[in-house]
């Protein structure tokens, strides 16, 4: 009925125009992308086997054939990165993508239904949350020993509250419109609510969550490996090799560094993706 | 009568990244409202009845182009400072808005609320600037002020909240009040109570009201004058009388026929002319947007 | 005279956020109307009323803690598959707010398919037709089938909210404030729309409203809710001119008009 809806917006559009969202989305959509096509080219652009010891290039300083030069055992760390990268992404992003699978519908039917479907649903996923991440990962490995499937795992597990949180309360939001009521007095199950109305509305912030998420999961990953309990040796992680590089860190620098820029570059990719969806899709500011 | 609010010729536009010459929202309007006096601005959406209301306030964000002259009080108010137009909005002008929620601090007592905006004013200690919102809350018809001080705002009702909002837009004694829609969010019954406390407030402390509104109904109820805007002009002021009785503006005699609430039952509405249907416009608009999409 | 509608003794509440919290005044309390068919009745009440819960029960969409409600004969809360959706499609309703009744990635023209799909009416071919036909009917130009909801004005939206509601042919649309969120100039058209749909298709109507000068203009009966409970019920010109109950006086006389 008023008009004062529209002037603020006319103004944060000039202010908000440096960090647009399109953006923040394209630099860290194109940072994601080099980097996935990276992983999966690892065996055609790898310029030596990362698993290949050579005892004379023992901390090699890098050199036009081994650019990132090579670590305790002459490995080509330049190789190894490549392949580490194409190991961390895996773990992250399908530990994200089957914490998605089993969130949002456990999300959707908590936030559509409500009652004794919602409370079953939240208090369940709220006992996981009592846990501190990290805390939570070590157990699961402890109970279920180290490797790259089970850190996926336990990842997955650790974000599957999150993100059913984040899409409960998007499926809440989106289901007190009317359309969702006159769907239901237009004869559609509720199947059919929230396969055609329901779900495609409230998907945004739950896919801006996943995108931040993927960041920590990327670190979580790193994390665990540096531990010693995810990616297992000799398949190289990044996580890993900040271990490896630990001990040399005054002497080959190198060994160190590429693997942590490697962290840092793909870190920032999914934090402006995130960020930039964010600003797009999720407005109200559901996702944490 | 001095004038405590006159306008001349005053026009409001928005500087937009893709619009070179940015259509006004407020064009060429010029009025005087008089000390005690409660003056109604009519309009559908897009009148740029609230623009004017937030102009006069200093409200308008950054991209706001203000033309022509706004004096409250004789002082002109289009080009103040930002600090000089805060210090006129604290002393001589208050406003009060739709949402009454939006202007209370949700996990503040009331009363302190209101303490604070009569400290920020006036050189009291803490126990006067209470005893004075506590008076006040009294005054805007909150029962058992005293008790009620200490509750916080969603422990009142949407019409609680919203004299609330008076008590704290009056602890200032402003000579102008604007009220940009006050009653639209209340049920009708709370509606009038809260027109009444405005009515009478102007009538115990001759504080002047600029009341904007899209309800023929509530200017009715307690304005003096009356002004109907569309398309950011100012068609016809005119007592409130002569307008319901006699308005000279064809806008205006479409707008009173299309009120269901004289019609006889049944009975088909005249429709707003085309010419000044703001659905048609608007629809038209769509359909410009529409086609630069195709363009495009 | 048939009746289409009867409610009896229906009563709901509305649990509590914290199961030892004090108890809400129950949103229905004892609520018993009649509608006959191809009449209006008019809903009045201010918010709390249980107005609006009212119209959901009716629709099926809120189960009641007690009560019943009677559709053409039927006890609606024991249909259920087949007999629920052929009830469904009798009775449908409009919505207020323009913004929030259309799925916002729905193009308009399948919103207004919707029940034809769910419900299964005619062929693929004929419900196209149908949607394109129910356009014309509203007055909405048949070309907008395709836009989306924000491309489209606010009386625009509530002309498709209405084309959805009539898409199955229902007997009974259950309007909830349908044009309090409508500009004036546009709030002329709608109901006038929705009167002429009325006298055209003798479709029945309870029109919910906080608006006694919108609900005196459309309906032949009115019911004054107050938390909960019809405090007031008859036709238009008895509750108008000699109201009854001190509630409907005093809504009465909060009607804004000319000094």
């Amino acid at each position: 009925m008023t008009e004062t809806a529209s002037t603020p917006i006319a103004g944060g559009k000039i202010e908000s125009h440096r960090h647009s969202p399109k953006r923040l989305m394209l630099v860290g959509g194109g940072i994601l992308v080099l980097l996935a096509l990276i992983a999966i080219a690892a065996p055609l652009i790898a310029p030596h086997d990362p698993e290949a010891v050579e005892v004379h290039r023992v901390l090699g300083a890098p050199s036009l054939q081994h650019p990132f030069g090579s670590d305790v055992l002459g490995r080509d760390v330049l190789s190894r990165v490549i392949y580490a990268l194409r190991a961390s992404l895996m773990v992250s992003v399908s530990a994200v993508l089957a914490s998605l699978i089993l969130a949002v519908p456990l999300g959707l039917a908590a936030g559509y239904f409500g009652r004794w479907v919602d409370s079953t649903i939240s208090r369940t996923l709220d006992l996981i949350l009592v846990f501190p991440a990290m805390l939570l990962a070590v157990t699961f490995i402890a109970i279920l020993g180290p490797g790259s499937v089970i850190a996926a795992i336990a990842i997955a597990v650790i974000y599957l509250p999150i993100l059913a949180r984040v899409m409960r309360t998007s499926t809440l939001i989106v289901s007190r419109n009317d359309y969702i009521a006159g769907s239901r007095a237009r004869g559609a199950s509720h199947l059919r609510v929230l396969a055609t109305h329901v779900a495609p509305n409230a998907f945004g912030p739950v896919i801006v969550q996943a995108s931040v998420l993927s960041a920590f999961a990327l670190q979580l990953e790193a994390g665990l490996s540096f531990l010693g309990l995810g990616t297992q040796p000799p398949t190289p992680s990044l996580g890993g090799m900040l271990a490896d590089g630990r001990e040399v860190l005054i002497q080959a620098p190198w060994v160190e560094i590429f693997p942590g820029l490697a962290i840092v570059v793909a870190v920032l990719g999914f934090t402006f993706l995130g960020e930039g969806l964010r600003r797009a899709f999720d407005p109200r500011g559901v996702a944490e | 009568m001095s004038a405590v609010l006159s306008m001349r010729n005053v026009g409001v536009s928005f500087r937009t990244a893709d619009a070179a010459q940015p259509a006004p929202a407020v064009d060429g309007v010029s009025l005087d409202i008089h000390r005690g006096e409660i003056f109604g601005i009519v309009g559908e959406s897009g009148s740029g009845k609230s623009t004017l209301a937030n102009a006069v306030m200093g409200l308008l964000p950054p991209n706001a182009l203000v033309s022509g002259s706004i004096r409250v009080n004789d002082r002109e108010v289009v080009g103040l400072s930002d600090d000089a137009l805060r210090s006129m909005r604290g002393d001589e002008v208050s406003m009060i808005f739709q949402d009454p929620t939006a202007s209370l601090d949700p996990t503040w007592p009331v009363g302190d609320q209101i303490a604070e905006t009569i400290r920020a004013h006036y050189p009291v200690n803490a126990r006067d600037a209470k005893a004075r919102a506590i008076a006040l809350m009294g005054e805007v018809g909150i029962a058992d002020a005293a008790a009620r001080y200490g509750d916080v705002p969603h422990r009142f009702s949407g019409g609680q909240r919203q004299r609330i909002v008076i008590a704290a837009a009056l602890a200032n004694n402003p000579q102008l009040l604007v009220a940009d829609e006050p009653t639209t969010a209340l049920d009708v019954t709370i509606q009038a109570q809260v027109l009444q406390l405005i009515d009478r407030l102007r009538r115990d402390h001759g504080t002047t009201v600029l009341l904007i509104t899209h309800d023929l109904g509530v200017v009715s109820m307690v304005s003096d004058r009356v002004g109907v805007m569309y398309g950011g002009r100012l068609l016809e002021t005119a007592a409130t009388r002569e307008l319901f009785a006699n308005p000279s503006h064809p806008y205006t005699r479409a707008l009173l026929a299309a009120n269901p609430a004289g019609a006889p039952r049944g009975t088909r509405l005249p429709v707003i002319p085309a010419a000044w249907n703001i659905e048609s416009l608007r629809e038209a608009e769509l359909l410009r947007a529409a086609a630069g999409a195709v363009n495009d | 005279m048939t009746e289409l509608l009867r409610v009896e003794h229906l009563r709901k509440s509305y649990a509590t956020a914290l199961p030892w919290g004090r108890k809400p005044p129950p949103a229905l309390n004892d609520v018993s109307v009649v509608v006959e068919r191809g009449k209006t009745l008019g809903l009045v009440g201010e918010s709390g009323s249980g107005k609006s819960t009212l119209g959901r029960c009716i629709l099926g969409l809120t189960r009641p803690d007690s009560g019943a409600v009677i559709f053409d004969g039927v006890e609606v809360q024991a249909l259920s598959g087949r007999a629920l959706a052929a009830f469904r499609r009798r009775v449908q309703p409009v919505f207020q707010d323009p913004f929030g009744s259309l799925d916002p990635r729905w193009p308009v023209g399948r919103s207004v398919r919707e029940s034809l799909d769910c419900f299964g009416i005619g062929t693929p071919a004929d419900r196209e037709r149908r949607v394109l036909d129910l356009f014309d009917r509203v007055g909405l130009n048949p070309a907008l089938a395709g836009r989306l909801p924000t491309h489209l004005s606010g009386g625009q939206r509530q002309r498709v909210g209405i084309a959805a509601a009539l898409a199955s042919e229902p007997e009974l649309i259950i309007a909830d404030e349908p044009v309090s969120a409508l500009d004036m100039s546009v709030q002329a058209q709608i109901l006038n729309l929705l009167m002429d749909l009325q006298q055209d298709l003798g479709v029945a109507s309870i029109f919910i409203t906080h608006d006694l000068g919108v609900v005196e203009h459309v309906s032949d009966n009115i019911a004054v809710m107050y938390r909960g409970s019809i405090v007031e019920m008859g036709e238009t010109e008895a509750v108008m001119n000699h109201p009854q109950h001190d509630y409907t006086r005093t809504l009465l006389a909060a009607i804004p008009r000319p000094r």
